[in-house]
């Protein structure tokens, strides 16, 4: 695990440097995720059209768009969470690190292990604080007891939440709060070592000092971690993201850097959407 | 306020709501104390009739003609070595298949004809369940009229029921907590047996508790196995014939024409198997408030 962490701070001082060379970064940062020609269909309902996307390393990623633009299943989809509904088709390919993770042979739980899931609502499982951590290590096999209590403290620290909750790693996760729920999902997400986080909407059930809190975690985050994150709140978009994807009736209409998609939209459909005009 | 709205003719119409509450209030109340009253007054006869009757030699004594001597070990051991069936048989097959056709079949045309199907056999009359158990265990497999044939016959009748339940106490795990383990990288089995499961432990007890208590009450497919109820030797293993305390009941209520203590008998063999009941319903209940969870 110390050879990862190493990998991550070398790219990270890497990027660094580039930014000096600003506009290269930005075209030469590495892509995590390459979504071409990308359409899905639940059943009859045609939710994703023609998507074509690409996602650098760690960079935030922001999502938006109105409710029903298709922005929560185009995230679901990258970890192919979207599965679980049946009835679901598409076509196209998304590559992640170059391998077409909607091919058959990518094992999905090979590609979930890699990519990590934050839900909306917090879900954090009927166990103890401890429990919810070491959940994730112990399906991939990791019962080495020393190991697990550096992986709990680790991840808990990564999410902002150690302090809080380390007199009581042994207390049902259910007695936190929303916001410290939700902040033990991004640890228990952190606890598998993913290179992605993908976030859906977030903050959305939590209070406005709970959100600043998971918005200053993604800050860090994405020091080591690509994060892509779904939002309703566009102030949240243009606080924390690089780059931002707006999309709307399952397009993506505009695809940018957030400072330029929220100052100086090329699209007039964008325009309207951010200054409150509909959605 | 609003000019539509007349606040006298509000006051006017409170009175009558307030009375039609009332009424409906009482109506549920006297439907509610007509079945407690039925039940009590059937448990205070069974009581009265029967409760002088059980000591220690009633308890464990073997079955005899003479009525002073009749004891119901035979019996009590015969439900226990069914149940010793039953209850391994019904919840692993049953938990099974809920499992297989909740999380892992395919919706769809097949899927919906099979659960359809095991909802309209939860209804089959017992003594239907008595022939096919008699066709299938008694003859085509030989077993005759013993514990292991029994057993699997009283699995068959409320396998049903368990499936119908545990489906559903899989269907009320939130899909939330499925979907935080599957997006860690979790196999179907893994989140099954780690979060799915535990989880609806609690319901599924609760299912398996209500179907094996049916199974301890039912007389009907027993007597078309062919199970005696006049057998004086103690069944010791699968494959011995038994009888059971619902047959002791019938046996005992059919002949109390010709000996009246034979219905103080049946009144005492009931007691036993409702304090039987009311045990396994406890141990259930205990069991289920332990592992309890709020989602």
């Amino acid at each position: 695990m110390s050879t990862l962490a190493n990998n991550k701070m070398k790219v990270q001082v890497k990027s660094k440097q580039d930014e000096e060379t600003e506009a290269a970064t930005v075209e030469s940062g590495k892509i995590v995720y390459d979504t071409k020609d990308l359409n899905l269909w639940y059943s009859e309902t045609h939710a994703l059209k023609d998507i074509n996307l690409e996602i650098n390393e760690k960079e935030v990623t922001a999502i938006i768009g109105p409710s029903g633009c298709g922005k929560s299943t185009y995230i679901k989809t990258l970890n192919r969470m979207v599965e679980l509904v049946p009835g679901v088709r598409t076509t196209g390919t998304i590559a992640y690190k170059g391998k077409n993770i909607l091919d058959r042979s990518f094992k999905v739980e090979d590609l979930r292990t890699q990519v990590g899931m934050v839900f909306q609502k917090p879900n954090p499982f009927p166990k103890s604080i401890y429990e919810n951590i070491t959940y994730g290590p112990k399906i991939h096999g990791i019962r080495n007891k020393k190991i697990l209590d550096e992986i709990v403290e680790n991840s808990l620290r990564g999410a902002y939440i150690w302090d809080e909750v380390k007199d009581r790693l042994n207390e049902n996760a259910y007695g936190l709060s929303g916001g410290q729920q939700q902040r033990l999902c991004i640890a228990r997400a952190l606890a598998v070592q993913p290179d992605v986080i993908l976030m859906d909407e977030p903050t959305s059930a939590l209070d406005p000092k709970s959100t600043l809190k998971i918005e200053e975690l993604v800050q860090d985050l994405k020091k080591e971690y690509s994060l892509i994150i779904v939002t309703h709140n566009m102030q949240q978009a243009a606080r924390i993201s690089d780059k931002t994807a707006f999309f709307l009736n399952g397009e993506v209409v505009e695809y940018d850097k957030t400072n330029t998609i929220f100052t100086n939209p090329s699209d007039s459909r964008t325009e309207d959407y951010i200054s409150g005009r509909f959605g | 306020m609003i000019k539509q709205v007349d606040a006298t003719q509000l006051k006017s119409k409170m009175n009558s709501r307030v009375r039609k509450n009332a009424i409906w209030k009482s109506i549920f109340l006297l439907s509610t104390l007509f079945g407690l009253l039925v039940l009590a007054v059937l448990i205070i006869r069974v009581v009265m009739q029967g409760a002088s009757w059980i000591d220690i030699d009633f308890l464990t004594g073997r079955l005899s003609t003479n009525a002073d001597r009749a004891g119901i070990m035979g019996a009590l051991l015969g439900t226990v070595w069914v149940m010793l069936v039953v209850i391994p048989v019904t919840l692993i097959i049953g938990v099974a298949t809920a499992i297989y056709l909740e999380l892992y079949a395919k919706r769809g045309k097949i899927q919906s004809f099979i659960e359809t199907n095991i909802s309209n056999l939860a209804g089959v009359p017992s003594i239907v369940y008595g022939l096919l158990g008699l066709t299938i265990f008694v003859r085509l497999m030989d077993f005759g009229n013993v514990v292991l044939a029994g057993g699997l016959t009283l699995s068959l009748l409320v396998l049903p029921i368990l499936i119908v339940s545990a489906q559903e106490a899989l269907r009320a795990v939130p899909a939330q907590l499925s979907e935080a383990s599957y997006g860690m990288g979790a196999t179907k089995w893994q989140t099954i047996r780690r979060i799915i499961l535990p989880a609806a432990l609690p319901s599924i007890l609760t299912g398996s508790i209500l179907s094996l208590s049916r199974a301890i009450g039912e007389t009907a497919p027993l007597t078309v196995l062919g199970i005696p109820a006049l057998l004086i030797p103690f069944p010791g293993g699968l494959f011995d014939t038994f009888t059971a305390l619902p047959m002791q009941i019938y046996y005992w209520t059919l002949d109390a024409s010709l000996v009246a203590e034979y219905a103080n008998l049946a009144a005492a063999t009931i007691i036993v198997l409702l304090v039987l009941l009311f045990v396994l319903n406890s141990v259930a209940i205990f069991i289920r408030n332990k592992f309890q969870h709020r989602y």
